[in-house]
């Protein structure tokens, strides 16, 4: 990463100028917001900011010791497995198909990355109405198949889903990986995969998907931080976290703790506690990731 | 492909066909929504699958906002500009100081540059969820709450930009640089006459990208704005369902999920080319 | 107006105990109009030096003089100098055009006489039907001229040629040669040329630098580095195929070859000025030693190989390897004989085995 250039322009004054802008909104809107929620974290606070008491670790352990906290991390686990699992198999599944077919394989690319362009929220609500209990067309089907389907009661029902939105919208970016991925494998090793008596089905496990592997890699840790993360808007659209607080993913909580039940020490110490997950995801990312490119 | 088996060829197709029609479902359904009556949707249930007749009614009175005994719903035209400026602003925005600040970590040796860049590189791993109470107190504090600032300032500064125009930059020939400062050109000069030209996909592919990110913003236009006439368009779309299924207006909902889809689909189809390379090179 | 002077060049990399020194005090006068060439193997600091000289390093310690005036805290743009590079360096994005033009173009030049010395430029260097086209629709060769087009239009002091014609195959090369020479006829501007190629720098140099590990070994014509190398590294490194250099002893007035078998030429007395003991080195350029029957060295010959005009004999003196060049139109020997071989004495180089210095 850190490639020395052998070349550099000599000025003293101007590289300041330069990244000035960016070290500018740096300071103020990262840096000096994470310090404090960091410093909010440890303190307890009114909600109307009067008053405010050093409580040292007490506002994390309280956290682990709420029912409803663990409770979330373990929505939002279930939740990520569910949508990096099934996000990965299924753009994999597609771009295995495309990358062997010859014609038209251009055109099933359009058609398939699009649902990038399409907002988390926007995506929430397009599946609110498919599956809206009176009026969806799909929880029709459902019902007339036998199944009761109400995700506004049913916690199950409701984090189908959720994760029916989020790898929907995903799919497009992870399947554009994948295919990027295979592009990359050279043609001649499936060849003389072919060519030693190996079918496709043996040439895609022995040869591509070993290969495929830093890809794969680096898909389920973005999948994973995107399922922390990026899906708020389609939980705030399609279940509102609901029914109860069954689908409350860790972000949305800090959310509503923060914003509507204004705790404002708790809500601090569970952006923290997401700050070291994003922090040790990314880590994990740049450093195996990046190690396992090479051959 | 390597060898000659129709069958694996046609379960190739078939797959795909199933995908793209499984992707392209749930829109397929919503445009079909955006184009009934409000009653048709909520008392033929299930809905029919072929179009109706009301598309110009409905996404008119998206636009332009409705009062109906189920509720008002404000007009979509105002959120769609809003959702432009935003979108637009922050793809500028940070393609122009993620240049700046790329040119110079890659051409200049200046004390604590290391430092700079790392400071960068944290960057990646604050998305601005995990900040939101205390982001959103420090743009209370600086008055920026509902103005088009307080949407786009906080997100300009993340570093994917600046990586990408970093990697970039390295590949850049020294010689080039060398031949430009025989030739008497200064580093701006270089910037803007060789360097600048030379990174257009990059630009391009970016572009695609930051404009998706600003038009799809939820969360922090949902925490900082409070009049409606500076909603975005995906923050309107959502306050519109919240009457319970049977008060919603299913059809005028549909009309604006479809207009809030088309900008970002339509940039995303119309420079497809750059924002492939661009999504994969970012992430290397 | 032109003269380059440098004195006691030297380049340090780093600082402290880490540094390191590249080049060692490097000294030479350059007249107004020279073509002098920069010649050595890689990493010589050939290139380094061409560098410092277009301000594109630092020069660490010494003077660099262009024209009378010391430029050594001059940038590149200030000292009146054009370069032509390896790889070219031409802006990709830019027409052919607007790359010659460029530099004119921030010198605030007006549009007309821009206008003026790009096409006689293009005149010169037949490009003229490119003007329009983008590096990338150009071949290797054109592109070289295009670069040398560039450096041509600013009108400078002095040119600066970096290796300009590695990346050019053998045909291109031997033609892009002929070019530069002719350029430098009707110009008549200083110019500093950097290359590895031995055979590129006996063509085109009025005067040669012969550099090796940060040291100047011998300036002079190609004639006098050719014909009185100053040194063993010198003669080892100019001409093709190399000189042969041939170790051994002194002794009174006698010198003897190193051979372990004791085979090798019979001894030989040594000129004058050589001194009398000591270990020393020979050296024979391989056209200079004769086949006859006189001839006091036994050459066993082993290999043959034939290049046309000549032939080229390959064998040994003793444990000594020996190449001899042989006209064509003579009968060769066959590998396995053993022939004589005479060498006049004016063609014997003698040299201290030790420093490698020449001797007389």
């Amino acid at each position: 990463m850190t490639v020395e250039k052998r070349v550099r322009f000599k000025s003293w004054w101007l590289p300041w100028v330069l990244v000035a802008p960016q070290m500018a909104i740096v300071l103020v809107f990262f840096f000096w917001p994470a310090g404090q929620a960091l410093v909010q974290s440890l303190l307890q606070e009114d909600a109307f900011g009067t008053s405010s008491e050093f409580v040292g670790l007490q506002n994390f352990v309280r956290l682990w010791q709420d029912e409803s906290y663990l409770a979330s991390f373990k929505t939002t686990a279930v939740f990520s497995v569910l949508v990096a699992g099934l996000g990965l198999t299924i753009s994999l599944a597609l771009a295995v198909m495309a990358d062997r077919v010859v014609r038209g394989a251009g055109v099933y690319k359009t058609l398939l990355i699009w649902p990038y362009a399409v907002a988390p929220a926007v995506a929430g609500v397009l599946w609110l109405f498919m599956f809206a209990p009176s009026v969806g067309i799909v929880s029709f089907w459902l019902r007339s198949a036998g199944i009761e389907w109400d995700a506004l009661l049913n916690s199950r029902h409701a984090m189908t889903l959720i994760v029916m939105a989020a790898v929907w919208k995903q799919v497009s970016y992870n399947f554009l990986f994948f295919l990027a991925g295979l592009h990359s494998i050279p043609k001649s090793l499936v060849e003389a995969a072919a060519i030693d008596g190996a079918g496709p089905w043996r040439r895609f496990w022995t040869v591509q998907f070993p290969l495929l592997t830093p890809t794969t890699f680096f898909l389920l840790v973005i999948n994973i931080i995107y399922a922390f993360f990026d899906t708020f808007a389609i939980v705030d659209a399609a279940t509102s976290g609901g029914p109860g607080k069954d689908t409350a993913i860790l972000v949305y909580k800090v959310y509503f703790d923060g914003f509507k039940a204004l705790d404002l020490g708790g809500s601090a110490a569970q952006s923290v506690v997401l700050m070291v997950i994003v922090i040790a995801l990314t880590v994990v990312q740049f450093r195996y990731v990046e190690k396992r490119v090479n051959y | 492909m390597v060898e000659n088996r129709p069958l694996a060829d046609t379960l190739a197709h078939l797959v795909l066909l199933l995908g793209v029609l499984i992707v392209a479902f749930p829109v397929y359904i919503t445009f079909i929504a955006s184009t009934q009556t409000a009653e048709a949707i909520v008392q033929n249930v299930p809905m029919s699958l072929l179009p109706g007749d009301q598309l110009i009614p409905n996404y008119t009175r998206a636009l332009v906002g409705s009062n109906t005994q189920g509720g008002s719903n404000p007009p979509v035209a105002p959120m769609m500009m809003v959702s432009l400026i935003t979108a637009l602003v922050i793809a500028v925005g940070k393609i122009a100081i993620s240049l700046l600040s790329a040119f110079a970590v890659v051409y200049f040796r200046f004390p604590l540059r290391n430092f700079v860049f790392w400071m960068i590189f944290v960057t990646l791993m604050l998305p601005v969820e995990v900040r939101i109470l205390p982001t959103y107190k420090v743009v209370s504090d600086l008055g920026m709450l509902n103005t088009y600032a307080g949407l786009t300032i906080p997100l300009i500064a993340s570093a994917t930009a600046t990586f990408l125009f970093r990697q970039f930059f390295l590949t850049v020939p020294d010689e080039l640089v060398e031949a430009a400062r025989i030739d008497g050109a200064g580093p701006m000069r270089f910037f803007w006459d060789v360097l600048l030209p030379l990174s257009r996909t990059s630009i391009a592919a970016l572009f695609v990208i930051q404009f998706i990110y600003g038009w799809n913003q939820y969360l922090w236009p949902l925490l900082m704005t409070t009049s409606e006439d500076m909603y975005p368009v995906v923050m309107g779309i959502k306050r519109m369902i919240t009457g319970g299924d049977a008060a919603t207006e299913w059809n005028v909902v549909m009309a604006t999920a479809i207009l809030a889809m088309l900008p970002p689909a339509l940039v995303v189809i119309l420079m497809q080319k750059w924002f492939v390379k661009g999504l994969v090179d970012t992430e290397k | 107006m032109g003269a380059i002077a440098l004195r006691n060049v030297e380049k340090t990399y780093g600082h402290g105990p880490k540094a390191v020194k590249v080049i060692h005090g490097v000294s030479a006068e350059i007249p107004d109009g020279e073509f002098i060439v920069i010649v050595g193997p890689s990493g010589c600091g050939k290139s380094t030096l061409l560098r410092m000289v277009a301000g594109l390093e630092e020069i660490t310690g010494g003077e660099i003089d262009i024209g009378g005036r010391v430029v050594n805290k001059l940038e590149p743009a200030e000292r009146d100098i054009a370069m032509v590079f390896q790889n070219y360096a031409l802006y990709p994005h830019m027409s052919v055009y607007d790359n010659m033009a460029y530099g004119l173009k921030i010198a605030k030049l007006p549009k007309a006489e821009i206008e003026t010395r790009v096409q006689k430029a293009a005149r010169i260097l037949e490009l003229g039907g490119l003007l329009d086209r983008k590096p990338r629709q150009l071949s290797g060769g054109q592109r070289q001229r295009v670069a040398m087009g560039r450096a041509i239009v600013r009108q400078p002091q002095v040119f600066l040629f970096d290796e300009p014609l590695s990346n050019l195959d053998a045909k291109l090369r031997a033609a892009t040669r002929l070019e530069i020479r002719k350029l430098h006829a009707e110009l008549g501007v200083t110019s500093l040329f950097v290359t590895h190629d031995q055979v590129e720098a006996m063509t085109l140099a009025q005067r040669m630098i012969v550099m090796n590990a940060g040291r100047i070994e011998q300036i002079g014509t190609p004639e006098q580095v050719y014909g009185q190398p100053a040194s063993t590294f010198v003669a080892g490194f100019i001409g093709s195929p190399p000189m042969n250099l041939l170790h051994g002893q002194a002794e009174g007035a006698r010198f003897t070859i190193d051979a372990a078998d004791g085979s090798a030429a019979p001894p030989l007395s040594l000129p004058a000025a050589a001194p009398r003991t000591g270990a020393l080195t020979l050296g024979v350029r391989p056209e200079h030693a004769e086949l006859r029957p006189d001839g006091a060295w036994p050459l066993k010959v082993e290999m043959l190989e034939m290049l046309g005009a000549e032939r080229l004999v390959y064998g040994h003196l003793g444990t000594t390897l020996f190449t001899l060049r042989l006209d064509a139109t003579l009968t060769p020997p066959r590998p396995g004989d053993t022939v004589p071989l005479h060498v006049s004495r004016e063609h014997l180089h003698w040299f201290d085995r030790s420093s490698g210095q020449r001797l007389a």
